[in-house]
C-alpha cells in the first residue's frame, strides 16, 4: 500500500472495490447476458478476508479512527464469512425470485463495508457512518422484492424505526462530544476516567441515548418492534445475512463503546443492560412460541439470542468478552444455515416458510432437513453443537461475575426456546408429508454450502478450542 | 478402552448411513449390521468387566485428554465399581432393544438403528465421564436420539410424549448446568484455575449455603430423570408412547442415570446438603413407592402399568441412597441393575403382545397361558423377579435397601414395605388377567408363541434374572469398594461437622 496508515482499511477497500465492480459490470451488461456477479462478490470478500487475516496481531490503525485490532478483525471475519455464505445461497434464490443481481450483490458488499467499519471504528462518528452505510444498504435489501407487499412493509418499518434510532445515536454522540470534547473512544475513556462524574446527568443522558441507538440495532426489547416484520418480509437469504451480520457489527460497536469508553461507568449502565437482557431473553422466547411462520419464529429467536449476548456484556469480565465473540461466530454460522435452508426451500410463487410447509420434509429432502435440524438444535443450545458451547460460555461468564439470576433466566428461556425449535423438527420428521407439492430441487452448490455450515456447527460443538483461543486472543489486545 | 466403548457405537452409527438404503431395500443388512455393532460393544463391555480390578475404589481405565484447556475441561473418562456394571447393562440391553424392533420397526430402519446406536454411545458416555462438562454434554446429547426414537417410531401420542420428555429433562438439567458452572467458578476462586474435573471438585470445601443451592439444582435434574414423585409425570407418557426398543432402553438405562447421578455427583459433592435433604428425598421416594404402586394397580394399559411400577421401584433405589450406609447404597446400585433387567424384560414381553394384537389393554387379553405357554413362562419369571421373590434378582436389591434404610429410619421402611406387597398385588393381578382364565377373545386363540428371534431377546434377560438372584455376589462385589468410598466420604464430612458444632441435629447414620 501507499502508506502504512492505509493498512487498516484495506479490507474495507477490497469490499468497496468489489461493490463498485459489480455495479459497473451490471450497467455494462447486455440485456440477457449472464455474468458471474456472485463470483465477483465472492472474490472481493475473499480478498477482504485475506487482508483481515494478514492484519491479525498487527494493531494497524488508519488515521486514528479505524483500528484494526484483533477484536475488530474477529468480528469483521465473522461478517465476511456471513457474506460469503449468503452469496453461496443467493445464486439459486435470485433467479427464482427475480431479484436484480447487480443491485443485490452491490448492496450486500456495501453493507459489509459498513459492518467492518463499525467493528473497527475507534471514533463515535465513524461508528455512526458505518452504521448508516450498513443500515441504508440493508433497508434496501429488505425491500428488494418490490412486488412483495410484506417485504415493502418490513423495509418501511425497518427504515422508519432505524432512522429514529440513528437520531438517538447521533444525539448521544453529540452529548458525548459536548461533555468530553472528543469523539475518539480512547479520548472519551481517558477523559471520563480522569474526572469522577459518575452521577452527572449529562453522562447518563449521553450513555442512555447511545444505549438506545445500539439497542435498536441489536433488536433488544423494547426496541425490537421492527425485527419480526423486517425478518419476515425480507427474502430469507437477506434475513439470514442481516440477522447475523448486522447483529455482529452492532454488537461489536456496542461492546467497544461501552466496555472501553464508558467502562468507568459500568456501575451505571450494567443494571440497565441487565434489565434489557432479561426482557429480551424472555420476550424473544415467549413470543417465539406463538409463531407459525418459520421466519418470524426465527426473528423472535434472534431477538432472544441478542439477549444472551447482552448477558455477556453485563458480565463484562474476561470470560464475558470472549463469550460474546464466540457466541457471535457460533450464532452466525447457525443462523446462516437455518435461513439458508429456508431460502432454498422456497419457490417463485410461495415462500414455503410456514410450519405446515415443513411436513415430512425429512422424506422428500433428507439432507436439507438434516442441516436444518442441526441448526435448530444449535440454536436451542443442545450439545454437541456450536450453540451449546456458546451458551455454556455466556452463562459461565454470568456465573463468574456473580449474576446467577441472569444465568438461570438464560437457561430457562433456552428450554422454552427448544420447544419451538422442536416444533419444526416435529413437522419435518414426525408428521406425514402434506403431499400436495414437492419441495423444490436444491442445487448442488447450495447443498454443499449447507453441508459445510452444518459441519462447522458440529465441529465448533465438539472441538471449540481453536475458536475459543482466537476469541481470547482478540480480547487480549483491547479493553 | 472406554473411548472405544463410546466410539464403536457412535462411529458404527455413522457407518450405517453409508449403506445405501433408499426405500428400505437393504433393511436386513442394516439390521444385522447394527446388531453386530451392538454385540461388539457388549463384548468390549464384558472384556472391561473381566479386566476390572474389584479391589479398589479408584477409577480404572482412566483416559484424560485436554479438551478446552482454557477452562480446565478435559475429556476424562474412567469407571469404578458403580459405573462398571451400568456400562455393562447398557451394552447388554442395546442388542436386545434392537432385536425387539426387528419386525415392529418397518420404516426408516437405517435412521432407527442410527439413533439407537447414538443413544448407546451417549449413555455409555454419561456413565464413564469423570469431567462434569463432559458428563453434561453426554447427558444432554442423549436426549436428541431418544427424542427422535419416541417421536418418529412411537405410538399415537408420540409427538406429545417426545416433546414432554425433552422439555422436562432439559428444564431440570439446565439448572444443573448453572450449578456446574458455579462449581467451576468456585474452583477458580479457591485454586486460581477453572476445572470441571470431578475429583478436583471433590476437594473443594463448600459453604453449607452454597451446597444447599447446588445440591438442589443437581437433585432436581436427577429427580426428574429417576423420576422421583412429583416429577414423574413425563414418564408414563414417554414409556407408553415409545416403541418397544425405546421403552426397554428408557426403563432399563435412562432412569438409572438419575439415581446414578445422585450417587456419583449430588451426594458426594455436597455431603452437608445431602445429609440435610436426605429425609425429604426419602419421604418423596416412599410416597413414590406407594403412589406408583397404587396407580399401577388401576391401569388398564399394560405398558402404563409397567411404567408406574418403575416409579415405585425407583423409589426404592432413592430410599437406599438416602440411607447413606453401605447396605442401602449397595442395594441401590444392585437394584438399578436388577430393575434394568426386569423392567426391560417386562416391556419386551408387553411389546411382543402388542406387536401380535396391536393393543396393550389388559382387558383385550386373557387365557394366554394355554395359547402361548412359553411366553407366559418367561413373563411369569420376570414378573416374580420384579416383585422381589427370593432367588430372583429383585429380592436382593430390595432386601438390601430395606435393610440399609431400617438402620437409618425404620419409619420409612414400614411404609416402603407396603410397596413390596402392593407390587405383588398389581403385577400378579395383571398376570392373572392376561394369562390365566379362559380365552376371552377369539383373536387371542391363535396367537403364536415365542419365535426364535424373540427367544434370543428374552432368554438372556430371564437367565440373568435368575443368575443375579442366585449369585448376587458376582454383581455386588465390584461395586463394594466404590460404594464404601462414597459412604465414608459422606460419614467423614458429617463427623467433621459434628466435631465442630457439637451434636449434629441432622445425624442420620446410626453407625458408630
Amino acid at each position: 500500500m501507499i502508506s502504512p496508515s492505509f493498512n487498516a482499511i484495506v479490507p474495507m477497500l477490497c469490499a468497496t472495490a468489489g461493490a463498485l465492480v459489480v455495479m459497473l459490470a451490471e450497467s455494462w451488461r447486455a440485456r440477457g447476458e449472464r455474468m458471474p456477479l456472485g463470483v465477483l462478490g465472492g472474490i472481493a470478500l475473499s480478498a477482504a478476508g485475506i487482508a483481515l487475516a494478514l492484519l491479525w496481531d498487527q494493531q494497524a490503525s488508519s488515521f486514528g479512527v479505524i483500528v484494526a485490532d484483533n477484536f475488530g478483525i474477529f468480528v469483521s471475519l465473522v461478517v465476511v464469512v456471513a457474506g460469503l455464505v449468503s452469496i453461496a445461497f443467493s445464486s439459486q434464490v435470485l433467479d427464482r425470485d427475480g431479484i436484480p443481481r447487480g443491485e443485490y450483490y452491490a448492496l450486500l458488499l456495501f453493507a459489509i463495508v459498513g459492518m467492518m467499519m463499525m467493528a473497527t471504528a475507534n471514533d463515535l462518528l465513524v461508528v455512526f457512518i458505518g452504521l448508516e452505510v450498513m443500515s441504508v444498504a440493508v433497508y434496501v435489501l429488505t425491500g428488494i422484492r418490490r412486488d412483495d407487499p410484506r417485504g415493502v412493509e418490513g423495509a418501511f418499518k425497518y427504515f422508519l424505526l432505524g432512522a429514529f434510532a440513528s437520531a438517538f445515536l447521533l444525539y448521544g454522540v453529540a452529548f458525548t462530544f459536548g461533555l468530553t470534547g472528543t469523539t475518539r473512544l480512547d479520548g472519551i475513556g481517558q477523559f471520563l476516567a480522569a474526572r469522577s462524574m459518575s452521577s452527572s446527568p449529562m453522562v447518563l443522558l449521553a450513555m442512555g441515548l447511545l444505549l438506545v441507538g445500539f439497542a435498536f440495532k441489536i433488536s433488544a426489547v423494547p426496541f425490537h418492534m421492527w425485527t419480526p416484520d423486517a425478518y419476515e418480509g425480507a427474502p430469507a437469504v437477506v434475513t439470514g445475512f442481516m440477522s447475523t451480520g448486522v447483529k455482529a457489527a452492532a454488537f461489536a460497536a456496542f461492546t467497544r463503546v461501552f466496555l472501553s469508553a464508558f467502562e468507568p461507568f459500568s456501575a451505571d449502565w450494567a443494571p440497565l443492560v441487565w434489565y434489557l437482557a432479561i426482557a429480551t431473553m424472555v420476550l424473544g422466547t415467549v413470543v417465539g412460541v406463538a409463531q407459525h411462520n418459520l421466519k418470524r419464529m426465527l426473528a423472535y429467536s434472534s431477538i432472544a439470542h441478542g439477549g444472551y449476548l447482552l448477558v455477556g456484556l453485563v458480565a463484562a469480565n474476561q470470560v464475558g468478552k470472549e463469550a460474546i465473540l464466540f457466541y457471535l461466530a457460533a450464532y452466525a454460522v447457525t443462523n446462516l444455515a437455518a435461513f439458508g435452508a429456508i431460502a432454498l426451500l422456497g419457490t417463485a410463487d410461495r415462500a414455503n416458510d410456514t410450519l405446515q410447509d415443513y411436513r415430512g420434509l425429512w422424506q422428500s429432502r433428507p439432507m436439507v432437513a438434516g442441516v436444518l435440524t442441526v441448526a435448530l438444535l444449535s440454536l436451542g443450545g443442545l450439545p454437541p453443537t456450536a450453540g451449546f458451547i456458546g451458551k455454556w460460555y455466556i452463562f459461565s461468564a454470568a456465573v463468574s461475575a456473580g449474576y446467577y439470576g441472569l444465568a438461570i433466566a438464560g437457561v430457562l428461556t433456552s428450554v422454552i426456546s427448544v420447544f419451538f425449535y422442536l416444533r419444526v423438527v416435529v413437522m419435518m420428521y414426525m408428521t406425514e408429508p402434506a403431499g400436495t407439492i414437492a419441495p423444490p430441487v436444491v442445487s448442488r452448490a447450495a447443498l454443499a454450502t449447507l453441508a459445510v455450515t452444518a459441519a462447522i456447527i458440529l465441529y465448533l460443538g465438539v472441538l471449540p478450542t481453536a475458536l475459543l483461543d482466537l476469541a481470547a486472543a482478540s480480547i487480549d489486545t483491547i479493553f | 478402552m472406554l473411548t472405544l466403548l463410546i466410539a464403536v457405537p457412535a462411529l458404527g452409527a455413522l457407518a450405517l448411513l453409508l449403506v445405501p438404503n433408499r426405500g428400505g431395500e437393504r433393511d436386513a443388512v442394516v439390521r444385522w449390521l447394527a446388531l453386530g455393532i451392538s454385540l461388539v460393544v457388549f463384548a468390549l463391555a464384558l472384556l472391561l468387566w473381566a479386566r476390572f480390578d474389584p479391589a479398589t475404589a479408584a477409577y480404572q481405565f482412566v483416559e484424560r485428554v485436554p479438551w478446552i484447556p482454557r477452562f480446565g475441561i478435559s475429556y476424562a473418562v474412567g469407571v469404578d465399581g458403580i459405573s462398571l456394571l451400568l456400562v455393562v447393562l447398557t451394552a447388554f440391553l442395546t442388542p436386545i432393544a434392537l432385536l425387539s424392533s426387528w419386525e415392529s420397526v418397518e420404516r426408516s430402519v437405517s435412521a432407527f438403528s442410527l439413533f439407537v446406536l447414538l443413544l448407546e454411545a451417549a449413555m455409555i458416555g454419561v456413565f464413564v465421564a469423570t469431567d462434569l462438562f463432559l458428563f453434561y454434554v453426554f447427558w444432554d446429547a442423549m436426549l436428541i436420539p431418544m427424542y427422535f426414537l419416541i417421536g418418529i417410531w412411537g405410538y399415537d401420542q408420540r409427538v406429545y410424549a417426545a416433546v414432554k420428555f425433552m422439555l422436562y429433562t432439559m428444564a431440570g438439567s439446565v439448572l444443573m448446568l448453572v450449578a456446574i458452572l458455579g462449581l467451576a467458578y468456585l474452583h477458580s476462586v479457591t485454586t486460581g484455575s477453572y476445572s470441571f474435573d470431578l475429583e478436583q471438585m471433590l476437594t473443594l470445601s463448600l459453604a453449607p449455603r452454597t451446597q444447599f443451592w447446588f445440591f438442589l439444582a443437581f437433585t432436581v435434574a436427577f429427580a426428574i430423570k429417576v423420576p422421583l414423585f412429583p416429577f414423574h409425570t413425563w414418564l408414563p407418557d414417554a414409556h407408553v408412547q415409545a416403541p418397544t426398543a425405546g421403552s426397554v432402553i428408557l426403563a432399563g438405562v435412562l432412569l438409572k442415570m438419575g439415581t446414578y447421578g445422585l450417587v456419583r455427583f449430588a451426594f458426594p459433592l455436597f455431603p452437608v446438603a445431602a445429609a440435610y435433604f436426605a429425609p425429604s428425598l426419602a419421604l418423596l421416594a416412599v410416597i413414590g413407592i406407594v403412589y406408583g404402586a397404587l396407580v399401577a394397580m388401576v391401569q388398564p394399559d399394560m405398558k402404563k402399568l409397567v411404567a408406574y411400577s418403575s416409579v415405585s421401584h425407583l423409589g426404592f433405589v432413592v430410599l437406599g441412597i438416602c440411607a447413606m450406609n453401605i447396605q442401602g447404597m449397595q442395594g441401590a446400585v444392585y437394584q438399578m441393575l436388577a430393575h434394568g433387567v426386569t423392567t426391560g424384560g417386562l416391556f419386551l414381553v408387553v411389546g411382543m403382545l402388542s406387536d401380535r394384537r396391536h393393543t396393550r389393554l389388559i382387558a383385550d387379553y386373557g387365557g394366554l397361558k394355554a395359547v402361548a405357554p412359553r411366553l407366559t413362562a418367561a413373563f411369569l419369571i420376570i414378573t416374580l423377579a420384579s416383585i422381589g421373590l427370593p432367588g430372583l434378582n429383585g429380592f436382593v436389591g430390595e432386601f438390601l435397601i430395606l435393610f440399609g434404610a431400617f438402620r437409618w429410619a425404620p419409619g420409612f421402611v414400614v411404609v416402603a414395605g407396603l410397596g413390596v406387597i402392593l407390587s405383588a398385588v398389581y403385577m400378579l393381578w395383571m398376570v392373572q388377567r392376561v394369562y390365566y382364565g379362559p380365552v376371552a377373545h377369539e383373536e387371542n386363540a391363535t396367537l403364536p408363541d415365542l419365535r426364535p428371534r424373540e427367544w434370543a431377546a428374552l432368554a438372556p434377560l430371564v437367565a440373568l434374572a435368575i443368575v443375579m438372584g442366585v449369585l448376587p455376589n458376582i454383581f455386588l462385589s465390584p461395586s463394594e469398594p466404590a460404594v464404601r468410598a462414597v459412604v465414608e466420604r459422606l460419614d467423614a464430612v458429617r463427623m467433621e461437622r459434628a466435631a465442630v458444632r457439637g451434636p449434629e441435629p441432622i445425624a442420620l447414620s446410626r453407625e458408630p
